[in-house]
């Protein structure tokens, strides 16, 4: 991308906190907090500073199946970021007597979430919606974290933070030869390990309801679908899209526009390596949740009697629109080709891309959709009352 | 990267900053009419004007403007604050004149009694979705302790009771005195082709009667003290803080970003450090806010309730130390490195440019490249921030605690 001034990287490393104990849940979390607290021949305060002296900040984060970190900058700083990553995973001090600072923060990252209402619906909904341990948080509890120790830390790291199956990704306007010269130097002597299986457990059925004493109550409604990698994706996102990209989907016409009944009620895509979910949110006053959530399920049942022409084309400009945006965000790019690597073992092109979204028809989304009709709904609810079952949100399990 | 500048006949000004090689468009109606201009009758007025502005017009129905927005697969927003109103929407430039006709066109909506009841739920339910977050309404509340009855005290939302009493005669009002259009400028970043838009800004705007209504601009005199408020509920504790600040007429707005990158950004700074490092804090961050004639430098500070007040005395002394210490040139440089390479980076996307030079215009009538504006934070010598420190020191300050404490002692 010779013309942009920023180049981006994001890197995902194999893992993630799906590899946690069921004793120690958060681990892997703990681990990237600490990996950040001083690597190669710089401390904690060296490491930030020097950073912020080539114009960057390292961003982290751990997802179901990666460590994610990321970060973009001016593109003459590429190389010595990189320098500085490499030395985050491959000789992070993870120091002992920070040990108890780096909980706390993770201890924070708990706290917070109950105070924010909606996220804290939506990992309950997570994680009734996949087989354990697929539809974890990352955060752990408050006593996993307190079980979790310096061996545990070192642990994760030595068994995960290796080079195998690792996803490096750069976009922006760098010079492809002299960056993968760059990274062989840095990464070739890293030895791979091998990943255990994960072992899956079933997924917890039923509706469920978070007691809260608020003014609105949070509608979390998830119903399976197909992963990134799967044939029929787009055609799943073509119907996610009808009903909720965009001012004129169905969602926001029907539950915000025509009744007032939200601020904000949108549905997307949730997809992992091998399984996927469309999650539904919607939040609103307590007395008028019911109606909400009757409305919201008739329009996702809607779907199956299929979509219209004018919706489809609306929705191709707008991810036209998306993808040609994408071009003035290295970071943006960056993260979506790491995704595509992962999902796919190879990058869709924009061109690529911009091709299939054209070649979508009516007619393949609607038989997909009268194949695949939306069902075995899961729903969590948050708020000062329990929500009744509509038709469609039983208790069956996926 | 060429500024073009021009003025319609009934005032509306139209600026544009054009980079023929952005893949994209952004174009802006930027309001002079915010929080700012409501009487405590009307609170909240302006931001449900936003929603309403999207609820049709003479020529478009409703259904008809959130579909078009759509159409061109634009990305496309508003949002309200305490002195302007913006519409926005970034499309490709293929579609640059038709999203100025549809927002142009938006600018002069219907307001029917039927939407405004209707759209009134929805304002409703995002007052009670706010007030469900975090800080659970501290920052209005802090606001209004701090400002008083100065109009910059108004909250932006307004509450349930105040926007539920709104009559539509009243929103008309308000609308025909603000959105006059001397008090709009059409902004557009990116891939331009100014003669187009000038054109169809003539087309669609150059009608527009003008009403002469300027902003009224008095002076605050800030209300300085304590309170913590209850919130049984909530699980963590949260602390906002409020001292004067340089306004955004006020040079010295430059040496105070550049300290509150020092002070209080959320990686790096003494804050950062202090509290996010260590995991005494959730949060802790401190930020410069400015408004025509008055300035802001507002602290946050969250963590466990426990903690709180621990944590509450440990800022104070760092708002000492900075007071009689100042900041080292290490700290200096640092701070210019993250400033520079931040504007440098954001300013990739049309999209950003267009709130940057939009918001810049509306208060000074001038535009600076993205060089002069680097230039600006990269000038700056140690005293000029120690000068600052001095001239707006963080204490004495307004304080407001919420969360599960009943009391809490600010030292």
């Amino acid at each position: 991308m010779p013309w942009l001034e920023s180049v981006a990287f994001a890197a995902s490393i194999p893992g993630g906190c799906q590899v946690d104990p069921t004793n120690r849940l958060g681990l892997g979390n703990f681990t990237c907090e600490m990996v950040q607290r001083g690597c190669g021949d710089r401390t904690s305060r060296q490491f930030v500073e020097s950073l912020e002296r080539l114009g960057t900040d390292i961003s982290a984060s751990v997802s179901i199946s990666h460590s994610n970190f990321g970060a973009s900058m001016p593109a003459a700083s590429i190389y010595n970021v990189l320098d500085i990553f490499k030395d985050l995973v491959r000789s992070p001090h993870m120091p002992e007597d920070q040990l108890e600072e780096g909980r706390s923060v993770c201890l924070q990252e708990v706290s917070a979430i109950e105070d924010d209402l909606s996220q804290k619906t939506l990992i309950e909904l997570r994680r009734r919606s996949y087989p354990q341990p697929y539809g974890r948080s990352a955060t752990g509890t408050a006593d996993s974290i307190a079980a979790i120790s310096a061996a545990d830390i070192r642990q994760y790291w030595e068994s995960f933070y290796q080079p195998q199956e690792m996803i490096l990704s750069v976009a922006g306007k760098t010079d492809f030869k002299r960056l993968c010269d760059h990274v062989e130097t840095i990464f070739s002597d890293w030895k791979p390990k091998s990943i255990e299986k994960v072992e899956q457990k079933p997924t917890e059925t039923g509706h469920f309801h978070i007691d809260q004493q608020s003014n609105q109550t949070h509608i979390g409604l998830s119903y399976p679908s197909v992963p990134y990698s799967h044939p029929d994706y787009f055609r799943a996102r073509g119907s996610v899209g009808v009903l909720s990209d965009g001012m004129s989907s169905r969602l926001f016409t029907e539950v915000r526009e025509k009744r007032g009944l939200c601020y904000t009620v949108y549905a997307s895509m949730h997809s992992m390596k091998e399984r996927g979910s469309i999650i539904v949110y919607a939040g609103t006053s307590a007395d008028r949740a019911q109606e909400t959530l009757d409305v919201t399920v008739a329009e996702i049942q809607r779907l199956s009697r299929g979509i219209q022409q004018s919706e489809l084309d609306r929705l191709k400009v707008s991810i036209r629109s998306s993808l040609v945006m994408q071009q003035e965000s290295s970071r943006s790019r960056a993260a979506s080709m790491a995704g595509d690597w992962f999902h796919l073992g190879r990058v869709r092109t924009l061109e690529e891309l911009t091709q299939i979204i054209n070649s979508l028809t009516v007619q393949e989304i609607n038989h997909y959709l009268a194949e695949h009709p939306p069902q075995n709904f899961k729903l969590v609810s948050l708020g000062p009352t329990p929500l009744e079952e509509p038709s469609g949100v039983s208790t069956a399990s996926a | 990267m060429e500024f073009r500048q021009h003025r319609l006949e009934n005032g509306l000004q139209i600026i544009s900053e054009i980079n023929p090689r952005a893949y994209s468009t952004a174009i802006g109606f930027f309001v002079n009419a915010g929080a700012r201009d409501e009487t405590p009758e009307i609170g909240g007025v302006s931001h449900f004007l936003e929603h309403m502005v999207f609820k049709g017009t003479p020529n478009r129905t409703a259904e008809e403007v959130n579909r078009e927005l759509d159409e061109m697969g634009s990305h496309s927003n508003a949002r309200t604050g305490e002195e302007r109103t913006i519409y926005h929407s970034t499309v490709l430039p293929e579609f640059q004149n038709q999203a100025v006709e549809l927002l142009g066109d938006i600018l002069r909506p219907s307001l029917r009694n039927d939407d405004f009841e209707m759209e009134k739920k929805v304002i409703c339910e995002e007052i009670m979705m706010y007030d469900d977050q975090p800080p659970f309404g501290g920052n209005e509340k802090l606001m209004a302790s701090y400002f008083g009855d100065h109009p910059l005290g108004q909250s932006i939302l307004g509450t349930v009771e105040t926007v539920t009493a709104l009559t539509p005669d009243q929103m008309r009002t308000y609308f025909t005195q603000r959105y006059s259009p001397d008090n709009i400028t059409l902004v557009a970043t990116g891939n331009v082709d100014f003669e187009g838009l000038i054109q169809i800004a003539q087309e669609k705007c150059g009608q527009w009667a003008k009403v002469d209504s300027p902003r009224v601009i008095t002076a605050a005199e800030p209300n300085l003290q304590q309170q913590c408020i209850e919130k049984a509920t909530a699980s963590q504790q949260y602390v906002l803080q409020v001292a004067p600040g340089p306004a955004a007429e006020d040079d010295d707005r430059y040496p105070a970003r550049i300290l509150s990158a020092i002070f209080g950004d959320d990686g790096g700074s003494r804050l950062y450090w202090e509290f996010i490092d260590s995991g005494k804090a959730e949060y802790a961050a401190m930020g410069v806010y400015e408004f025509q004639s008055a300035g802001l430098l507002m602290t946050f500070l969250c963590g466990n309730p426990e903690s709180t007040e621990a944590n509450f005395q440990r800022l104070s002394e760092l708002q000492k130390n900075l007071r009689a210490d100042g900041v080292t040139e290490s700290e200096l440089e640092l701070a210019k490195a993250k400033t520079a390479s931040h504007i440098i980076l954001s300013s990739e996307r049309p999209e950003n440019r267009l709130f940057a030079v939009g918001s810049h215009w509306l208060t000074r009538q001038n535009y600076l490249t993205v060089g002069e504006v680097a230039n600006r934070y990269n000038s700056l010598t140690i005293d000029d921030i120690n000068t600052v420190i001095q001239k707006y020191p963080l204490q004495p300050a307004n304080s407001l605690a919420i969360g599960p404490l009943k009391t809490m002692s600010f030292g």
